[in-house]
């Protein structure tokens, strides 16, 4: 079986300077691997690296798919639901239009519309609020809204950043339960950027340690929280 | 009293046109931050195309669609082809870029087509009816054309799939970039109908002020003042602005006329329009720097 997702040398610029320095990693389908590290590790450069972002060199194939030279918005139709550092919401539409946007290049309505219906059963707090203003929504809901918008795209691999960001402990709990369901029901692979390594480890199967953009330790999340180095120097519990 | 309105008609009338460059202004502002000084000359090159395509023959109504396509494709041109390589030039090489194409497009069009004045005939018909001599009929063809294209705009853009991917590349390029939007060709579609906008406005004045490469000098200006006064991140204000513009200058100059008549002082009249349409701007940026209908938008710093 090949893997959803496959890193290799992946180096990411910004300007003249470097924030990867060729990273190695892969993702086996229906998985869900976590990146962990300090603020500046790469996290999120890996990230929109992956999505041709910023600029890069190395290798990325989604799915056995090379996705070099592509734009981002190719690589997004190949079935890459990017889930944005702040959430990226569209902040001047409604909530409805937030999750049609993002339907608009499937050629499949009928399809997008039963997606749509699956986005509810995820979160039913986002058909309370169609009509909202999405800019109006709480963070969590604003959060939630995120990675709808994502599910629409109908994907077969989720790239998450840091979805816990600035939430409620209670709300965090909720989200990342509802991502477990998404992974399970939908088959969705996941790649998981976060600062909460208790609660990305927790979720993940596997787990992948960066600093200052190269990946210092890799293993099952298990392995991972298990060994006491990395728990003392990167993880801070 | 019926002067008053007829001046309120009128002002209308222009509001009209002031709207849809104002418009045109907005679409453009929305997407990219930028003004487009040469909106002015590209409508009034639009009016010259239609002009032509009118004395080789057509008829008023198929040289219309026919001008708006070719605009269409010059906004897109422009945005492909001038704009594209300098997606991140800092914001005075886009002003020198934006103020070499007004005079490319002025001086082509004096080149092609001369530059003594030229009448274009007016597309309505001219019959009376009640209530006429309040306002002409090209005057309420101006803004009947004027609100369907309107209309229409904002029927594109609230209701279909293309005009929402359209608003959502203009609110976070980023994000619509992650659902898949092809962002360029988006801006590119946006300025093919930004320069469709500012066509139909020189079509439908050029009978007015009639034809010359000058003639949008002083229309864009209003343009401006009311893309400012509604608010330039708000179409729909923009639009409101640009008839708000329109009236209010001519009831500033009915009124000057009066104290004229009355006192025998002259301290406003026709000739100081431009003036109080830039006291207006000058006024609603210093009360309300957003413009009245315009949103505000809060950075972190």
């Amino acid at each position: 079986m090949s893997n959803m997702l496959e890193v290799k040398g992946l180096k990411a610029y910004y300007g003249p300077s470097q924030a990867l320095h060729g990273i190695d990693f892969s993702l086996a389908k229906g998985s869900i691997t976590t990146l962990l590290g300090a603020n500046g590790a790469g996290k999120t450069t890996t990230l929109r690296a992956i999505c041709n972002m910023v600029r890069t060199e190395g290798s990325v194939s989604v799915d056995g798919q090379s996705v070099a030279g592509k734009a981002t918005e190719a690589i997004v139709r190949l079935g890459v639901g990017h889930v944005p550092e702040g959430r990226g919401t569209f902040t001047a539409l409604s909530v409805e239009e937030n999750l049609r946007v993002a339907a608009y290049t499937r050629r499949d309505k009928a399809q997008a519309a039963r997606d749509l219906e699956m986005v509810f059963t995820y979160f039913p707090r986002l058909k309370e609020r169609m009509a909202q203003q999405a800019g109006t929504l709480s963070g969590g809901e604003q959060q939630m809204l995120a990675i709808a918008r994502a599910l629409m795209l109908g994907p077969r691999l989720m790239l998450l950043d840091e979805p816990s960001f600035g939430l409620a402990p209670l709300i965090v709990q909720e989200i990342f339960r509802i991502m477990r369901r998404i992974n399970q029901e939908s088959k969705v692979s996941m790649l998981l950027v976060e600062q909460n390594a208790a609660l990305a480890l927790a979720l993940a199967d596997n787990a992948y340690v960066l600093e200052t953009g190269r990946v210092v330790m890799s293993g099952t999340s298990a392995e991972v929280s298990s060994n006491e180095q990395i728990r003392k120097s990167y993880l801070g519990y | 009293m019926e002067q008053l309105f007829q001046q309120v008609a009128s002002g209308l009338a222009n509001g009209a046109i002031y709207a849809l460059l104002a418009l045109a202004l907005v679409m453009i502002f929305v997407s990219t931050n930028h003004i487009n000084f040469a909106q002015g000359e590209m409508a009034m090159f639009s009016a010259f195309v239609c002009w032509q395509l009118i004395t080789w023959g057509y008829s008023f109504w198929i040289a219309l669609p026919l001008t708006m396509l070719f605009s269409f494709g010059v906004g897109v041109t422009i945005e492909r082809v001038i704009l594209r390589p300098l997606h991140s030039a800092p914001v005075l090489s886009i002003v020198v870029v934006f103020i070499g194409l007004l005079a490319i497009f002025h001086s082509l069009a004096g080149a092609i087509w001369t530059h003594t004045v030229k009448p274009f005939p007016s597309p309505f018909p001219n019959v009376s009816f009640a209530g006429s001599g309040l306002i002409g009929a090209h005057q309420i063809g101006m803004i009947v054309v004027a609100v369907v294209m309107l209309a229409l705009l904002f029927s594109f853009f609230r209701l279909t799939p293309l005009g929402l991917a359209m608003r959502a590349a203009a609110l976070n390029p980023d994000s619509a970039r992650l659902v898949g939007i092809n962002v360029d060709w988006m801006l590119a579609l946006g300025w093919g109908l930004a320069a469709t906008v500012g066509a139909v406005a020189g079509v439908l004045v050029a009978p007015v002020v009639f034809l010359e490469p000058n003639m949008m000098a002083g229309i864009l200006l209003y343009g401006f003042a009311g893309a400012l006064v509604g608010g330039i991140t708000s179409p729909g204000g923009a639009v409101a602005g640009g008839f708000i513009v329109g009236v209010l200058e001519n009831m500033v100059a009915y009124l000057g006329n009066m104290l004229e008549r009355a006192t025998g002082f002259y301290l406003i009249g026709n000739g100081e329009k431009l003036t109080v349409a830039l006291l207006i701007v000058i006024t609603v940026l210093t009360l309300k720097p957003s413009g009245l209908f315009g949103r505000v938008t809060v950075k972190r710093v």
